[in-house]
């Protein structure tokens, strides 16, 4: 059974059909491709994945579960993570606190034992700020752990928001134009990146991406959207060679 | 010279109040990013609560403070769901009005209970007042400045040092986002009406403590005067709450000895609207302090 199965997705905004008719399944542990032209509707896919809209059609199952009206703290904690297209960290919180924040569900202490300081709070305090530490660690960030966000430079800033979604134990994580307005040094790094951190935490990675050398470069199998339908899915070479997706995003 | 200490020290118990009951507007506008105008009214529940409970069924103190701080913050917590959550996605002018109007029922209603004669209420605090070097301080001004203190002092840790604390600050920064990354907003959201209105509790024990009379109309000064407070500070801002409070009591209670007894409102309304000017985001507004 795929970790995660759409089934005949879609979804309108009034007359406008954003998404429609999506499917498509992700075996545990792929590195899953969403390309497609701008407006082709990978974001609202995303939207819809993690409860932010609601489908108008279709089935979304994660581990065989449906989540379809579930709330999109529920979803996090039924295990799907994502990052921003537009960075959306708490730029007000130190970089730690980001990372710590996105733990809330794993490490639990009630709320007198918050307020009154009980030993039980300690324990958890740093627990989490070790659990918070080792991912800041993966990415590089350990240093920078008392930065406030928005003083990271722009490319620690979009790492710091996939450390953030890895903190909250995803089965999933869904990045959304990870490499957007990286130089290509910064692109291979994080191709690096991303496939330790599916390698180490054992977790599927679902993205969607402009940038083609990264796409095929770290990507098992492709879907590609356009005005909000399937266009093609397959293996990268197969899909990005195809005419069709070729005309898509170049013109006749 | 002892006087004026003495004056700066009744502004400071005044500010007290006024902070304690600003945190309240400042943590719930910085998460809901709404005024709620009922807030004041909570301060007169709290008041009647304890006249209930001491007087009326002869509890003991503690536990009779204990309760008014819950019945407060559960009330917080009612209000929200009824009349906010409804009209979370509403335009601001909705739930203004609904705030106000929940703020009328809560009048309404004590009205009806207690009607509208002020019920004399004895204070609760029996500490002798201090003399220190002929400045005399109450008794009951110790305690407030000393609760006032501990309150502060634990929301801050709360806020900063603890996971519901930082979820609080997620919430207030990017509601979304912080529920994409799985914290439940409507639980924070409850929590944090509960935490400003147990505040505003004790705000309302220290207040008829003080002045001893207790009417449905009771919060509506206070009430504003702290609303006008948490703008002077910046709204938004937990420290510039604190700071807007006591400094308009500082002023209040100046001016009051010192130029005009009726006057000092004025002076206190003339402060706000001259620092909007020069800050219009209050003191300590903006990027600067971490919202709540």
């Amino acid at each position: 059974m795929a970790l995660l199965e759409v089934k005949n997705l879609g979804i309108s905004f009034g007359g406008l059909r954003a998404v429609d008719n999506v499917n498509f399944d992700i075996e545990k542990g792929q590195l899953y491709g969403l390309i497609g032209p701008n407006g082709a509707g990978k974001t609202t896919v995303f939207n819809l994945l993690t409860g932010v809209y609601r489908p108008t059609d279709g089935t979304i199952k994660l581990g065989g579960i449906d989540i379809v009206g579930k709330s999109p703290s529920e979803i996090c904690q039924a295990g799907i993570a994502r990052t921003f297209q537009n960075i959306r960290l708490f730029k007000k919180m130190s970089v730690l606190d980001n990372v710590k924040t996105a733990l809330h569900n794993q490490i639990r202490y009630s709320l007198v034992t918050g307020f009154f300081h009980l030993p039980a709070y300690f324990k958890a305090e740093r627990e989490m700020d070790e659990k918070a530490m080792e991912i800041l660690r993966v990415f590089d960030l350990d240093g920078q752990a008392d930065y406030l966000a928005s003083n990271l430079p722009y490319g620690k800033q979009r790492k710091l928001e996939i450390a953030r979604g890895l903190a909250t134990n995803p089965k999933l994580l869904l990045l959304d134009e990870p490499a957007a307005g990286m130089n290509p040094n910064e692109t291979a790094e994080l191709m690096e990146t991303i496939r330790l951190v599916r390698d180490r935490y054992q977790i599927t990675i679902l993205l969607i991406e402009h940038d083609m050398k990264l796409v095929s470069g770290i990507c098992e199998k492709i879907l590609v959207l356009n005005f909000g339908t399937e266009l093609a899915a397959g293996a990268p070479e197969e899909v990005l060679n195809n005419p069709e997706v070729i005309t898509a995003y170049l013109g006749e | 010279m002892e006087s004026i200490i003495e004056q700066f020290i009744n502004g400071l118990r005044s500010g007290s109040i006024y902070a304690l009951i600003a945190l309240g507007y400042t943590m719930v506008y910085g998460i809901a990013k709404m005024i709620n105008f009922a807030h004041g009214d909570i301060i007169m529940v709290g008041a009647y609560t304890l006249y209930v409970t001491t007087v009326r069924l002869k509890m003991p103190v503690i536990p009779a403070v204990l309760f008014t701080v819950a019945v407060c913050a559960v009330l917080g917590i009612i209000i929200e769901k009824v009349a906010y959550k409804p009209l979370r996605n509403a335009p601001a002018l909705a739930v203004l009005i609904t705030a106000i109007g929940m703020s009328f029922l809560l009048e309404s209603v004590a009205l009806l209970i207690f009607n509208a004669n002020p019920i004399t209420f004895k204070s609760i605090i029996t500490i002798d007042s201090v003399s220190i070097g002929g400045v005399t301080v109450s008794g009951i001004t110790i305690v407030t400045l000393v609760v006032t203190l501990i309150c502060m002092v634990s929301l801050t840790l709360f806020i900063t040092k603890t996971k519901a604390g930082s979820a609080m600050r997620a919430v207030s920064e990017d509601r979304a986002a912080a529920e994409l990354m799985g914290i439940n907003v409507n639980r924070t959201i409850s929590m944090t009406f509960a935490v400003g209105s147990a505040l505003a509790a004790v705000a309302g024990i220290m207040f008829v403590c003080q002045y001893q009379s207790i009417k449905p109309m009771l919060g509506a000064i206070p009430g504003l005067k702290a609303f006008v407070a948490a703008v002077l500070g910046g709204i938004g801002s937990v420290p510039g709450a604190m700071l807007g409070g006591m400094l308009l009591g500082v002023i209040e209670s100046i001016s009051k000895a010192y130029i005009s007894t009726e006057l000092s409102d004025a002076i206190v309304f003339g402060v706000l609207v001259l620092v909007l000017l020069i800050k219009p985001s209050g003191l300590l507004g903006r990027n600067r302090i971490e919202k709540v």
